[in-house]
């Protein structure tokens, strides 16, 4: 059958700076095809599309529509040209009706007559076998629903391209099996549907043809018939490279964090974290491989102590050891309070009691180092804050993904930041900033920061050095256990080097780390054990030295067989 | 008339000033803009409208023609406050907050400065019969509505049914609830901004021109002006964000804030001057029982739009 290109990129480039999003892509599709785009994170696919919908403007480059060219620079030129999009984050207004959603910002020459518009919409669900109630409220939907309203809303200004966004990650596969022979019944329509997605079996299940990007360039468009599983994988992931990071044996390893199946679930009624269990030991670096958003971000704020959890137990091991009191960790009522529960002794082994003293004479005394305590062998953080953890003693430093939303306050100084470790130390309602001052010096010096002085906020530095702060910060503490998520994002080469070094300090000094990232290069090379995570479940931990980009990449991709059964 | 048919009417006739007031400030809201002006903008209004009178009042041009170039002069000077809110916070995307109090110190202000300049015979004394029109030259409670108390109604009810039943309208919740859905349909959300802060500022000048020139009817009127700026922004909590809702509102405020002057006079009820201030209190407290109310049902439809009082940019991610 004699196939019309209904839409063509020629050479497309985008930057971000100087990000190279994507790299002159050349891409057709046909009309009455469905075209799924496959990649991984950050390969430029949702970038791509989002030139195609009108939101980005392309750096270089030419679209084609029905063979014309054609310039897209808002999204209502899009609609003009029949292009929809169905975002991953939906565009709805809650408080609106789905009629009323639909029907935002179309021209039409009739007046606006809700009732017209609800019997139009529920006429197009008929068409393609949608199930929706008009009158019902978007803040009252499911996600399933919502996504109904998005594909209904593009369907209404009459689109023959539909561009989906990954839209399967949010839906159940009773849901997806729906989505899908509706989108099946567009097809027969004769509409061009192109589908963003990473997840293999759906692209076999669904898709005429597919797209592959890595890295920002189409790598190759094969037919899905002539496709398996293991051939879409090699092409999206490609060839290892093999990079130059210092990786050193593990040294006397030993279980420093248990993790026994962890459940979450967020504020969405979602599931998040299945049944996951791991053991992180001491001087190794734990790696976690998974598509974004599978709940690496969950696991470690469960671990950090800031995602309540539906069951599970999070054990820290620590070898006995005996250690003087300080204030960094207790404060003074606590000390006070564990010393009536003589909890600590002296250096003789002889029970320590403050009866009678003042404070200044416990101060005194503690800050002697002779108040010894013995650190509980072993301790459950499921259920403690981050100050309650800490106070047990417990030296667990997080390094989050959002570098100045959740680690650093962006329009603080360098010394202000490290405060926000220590801030509860001082005298009499006063902080102490000769030490966090001292410390802040220490890192620009070590970490070679480029700031104009620690006062300036660290807001205006860049990336890179924003990201040392925090690290070098959360490395200052000595930790025990050191979470890092995505520490090398959007970092420069050198400045990542810097922060892989400074995780193998860590890893040297038995330290257990645990590592967060999305480059498998960067992994393999860096962890000695990969835990890979997907869709909130562990499906593998592999051993960094011997394991291959494939068989990570299956890992993160494939989902378990009653899914599957589901989608086909 | 009886005392309470007196009360009633006076009510409604004094609540038009916030009626005014609140409908421009839910116009703006609406569109996503806390205007914390109003005061200042129908101070301004006021002053406006005045000015114009000023120079017109002595004039021996038709009194329809005078109260026309009397509302133009109102409208005119507050849609011009308003066009620098809009330019502060829409395009400069300044904070609405600190934009909205600057303008209301400005506009009080300079408003104060114009009335000392202005002679009362002139604005005041012959307008005064052609605003009160069709209830000119009574002597009772009646002689409180006239033309800009009737002009309200139809603004409050109007705007509720562009809102609620016309594409405008849905376009102007849509921009206020969530601009990047609206800018991604194709809706020209800066338009809707400025239309809607424009309009509403304009609508709120009217109700500090209506309570000088109609309502007061003298000289020291502006001097109180700015409290009823304020209650104005409560009345639109009150309403819950419709603009019809603020006529039931507004004579409820009205009732409440002139309940004291009123009550001394019905007897057997006798009422000390420590007592006055508290019951002027009422319109507020009842402000806080509905927002107490409102948040505890949580009802959706019953909160301020979701994006107020935040700039929208859309490169931003």
């Amino acid at each position: 059958m004699e196939k019309n290109l209904a839409l063509s990129m020629q050479g497309i480039t985008k930057r971000f700076g100087s990000v190279v999003a994507n790299k002159s892509v050349d891409l057709d599709m046909y009309q009455g095809e469905i075209l799924a785009i496959l990649g991984e994170n950050g390969c430029g696919k949702t970038t791509l599309m989002n030139m195609i919908a009108g939101i980005y403007f392309p750096d270089e480059g030419k679209i084609f529509k029905d063979g014309k060219e054609v310039v897209i620079r808002s999204p209502k030129d899009a609609f003009d040209l029949k292009i929809g999009m169905i975002h991953q984050h939906f565009k709805l207004v809650d408080l609106f009706t789905a009629a009323e959603n639909i029907v935002l910002g179309v021209e039409e020459s009739q007046r606006y007559n809700i009732k017209d518009v609800n019997n139009r919409v529920s006429e197009i669900a008929l068409k393609y076998g949608f199930h929706i109630d008009p009158q019902k409220k978007i803040y009252d939907m499911s996600v399933s629903e919502k996504q109904t309203v998005e594909i209904i809303k593009v369907l209404y200004r009459g689109a023959d391209i539909l561009i989906l966004d990954e839209p399967t990650a949010v839906l159940t596969p009773q849901e997806i099996d729906r989505l899908f022979s509706v989108l099946r019944r567009m097809k027969e329509d004769g509409k061009s549907i192109i589908i963003i997605t990473h997840k293999l079996h759906e692209v076999l299940a669904i898709s005429d043809r597919v797209a592959i990007l890595r890295k920002g360039e189409h790598i190759a468009t094969v037919d899905t018939c002539n496709a398996t599983e293991s051939s879409l994988t090699e092409m999206m992931v490609g060839k290892k490279v093999t990079l130059n990071i210092d990786r050193s044996e593990p040294v006397a390893p030993q279980a420093r964090l248990e993790v026994k199946g962890l459940n979450c679930v967020d504020h969405e009624g979602v599931q998040v974290l299945k049944d996951v269990s791991f053991t992180a030991n001491s001087g190794e670096i734990l790696g976690i491989a998974g598509i974004a958003g599978s709940g690496q971000r969950e696991l470690l704020e469960a671990i950090a102590g800031l995602q309540p959890l539906t069951s599970g137990e999070i054990i820290f091991n620590n070898p006995k050891k005996d250690k003087p009191v300080t204030f960094f960790h207790k404060s003074m009522a606590r000390v006070k309070e564990l010393g009536a529960q003589e909890a600590f002794h002296d250096e003789y082994g002889n029970p320590v009691s403050f009866d009678g003293m003042t404070n200044k004479q416990i101060k005194g005394w503690v800050e002697s180092g002779k108040v010894l305590f013995r650190e509980d062998e072993v301790m459950n953080l499921r259920d403690k804050t981050p100050l309650e953890i800490r106070e047990l003693g417990v030296r667990l430093s997080f390094v989050p993904e959002d570098r100045l939303g959740m680690g650093l306050v962006g329009s603080m100084g360098i010394t202000d930041n490290m405060m926000l470790r220590s801030y509860r130390k001082g005298h009499a309602g006063f902080v102490d900033r000769k030490k966090p001052r001292a410390l802040a010096d220490e890192i620009i010096r070590e970490l070679e920061v480029v700031t104009p002085g620690v006062n300036t906020p660290v807001r205006r530095l860049s990336g890179g050095n924003v990201q040392k702060v925090l690290v070098g910060r959360e490395i200052a503490f000595a930790p025990k256990v050191l979470m890092a998520a995505y520490p090398v994002r959007g970092l420069d080469i050198n400045s990542s080097y810097t922060i892989y070094n400074l995780l193998n300090k860590q890893k040297k000094n038995g330290v257990a780390v645990i590592f967060v990232g999305e480059d498998l290069d960067v992994l393999l090379s860096l962890c000695d054990r990969i835990l890979v995570i997907n869709s909130g479940a562990v499906t593998g931990i592999v051993d960094a030295r011997t394991a291959t980009k494939e068989e990570i990449g299956l890992l993160m991709t494939q989902t378990d067989t009653q899914e599957k059964e589901a989608v086909q | 008339m009886n005392v309470w048919l007196n009360f009633l009417i006076d009510s409604l006739a004094f609540g038009a000033v916030f009626m005014y007031g609140s409908t421009g400030e839910i116009l703006t809201e609406k569109a996503g803009h806390l205007n914390l002006g109003i005061p200042g903008i129908m101070c301004m209004g006021g002053a406006g409208g005045c000015l114009v009178l000023n120079l017109i009042g002595k004039s021996s041009l038709p009194g329809f023609l005078i109260v026309m170039l009397g509302i133009a002069g109102a409208l005119a000077m507050a849609m011009l406050m308003g066009m620098i809110y809009s330019f502060l916070t829409v395009t400069l995307r300044a904070n609405q907050n600190v934009t909205g109090l600057a303008l209301t110190t400005f506009g009080v202000g300079l408003m104060k400065v114009i009335f000392s300049k202005l002679d009362p015979t002139v604005y005041l004394v012959g307008p005064k019969t052609m605003y009160r029109w069709p209830f000119a030259g009574r002597t009772d409670a009646l002689q409180c509505l006239g033309v800009l108390f009737f002009l309200g109604v139809i603004i409050a009810i109007a705007a509720s049914l562009v809102l609620y039943r016309t594409k405008v309208g849905l376009h102007l919740r849509a921009v206020g609830e969530n601009p990047g859905t609206a800018d991604a349909v194709g809706i020209n959300v800066t338009k809707y901004k400025y239309l809607a802060t424009c309009i509403g500022s304009g609508i709120a000048g009217l109700g500090g021109f209506y309570y000088i020139i109609d309502y007061m009817a003298s000289q020291e009127a502006y001097l109180s002006l700015e409290a009823f700026g304020w209650l104005s922004i409560a009345l639109v909590i009150f309403a819950l964000w419709r603009p019809h809702m603020t006529i039931i509102g507004s004579t409820v405020f009205g009732f409440l804030f002139s309940c004291s002057s009123y009550i001394a006079n019905i007897e057997g009820i006798t009422i000390t001057m420590a007592a006055k201030p508290i019951l002027k209190m009422l319109p507020y407290v009842v402000t806080i029982l509905v927002l107490i109310i409102t948040s505890i049902r949580n009802k959706r439809e019953n909160q301020p739009p979701a994006s107020l009082g935040l700039s929208y940019f859309r490169e931003e991610r």
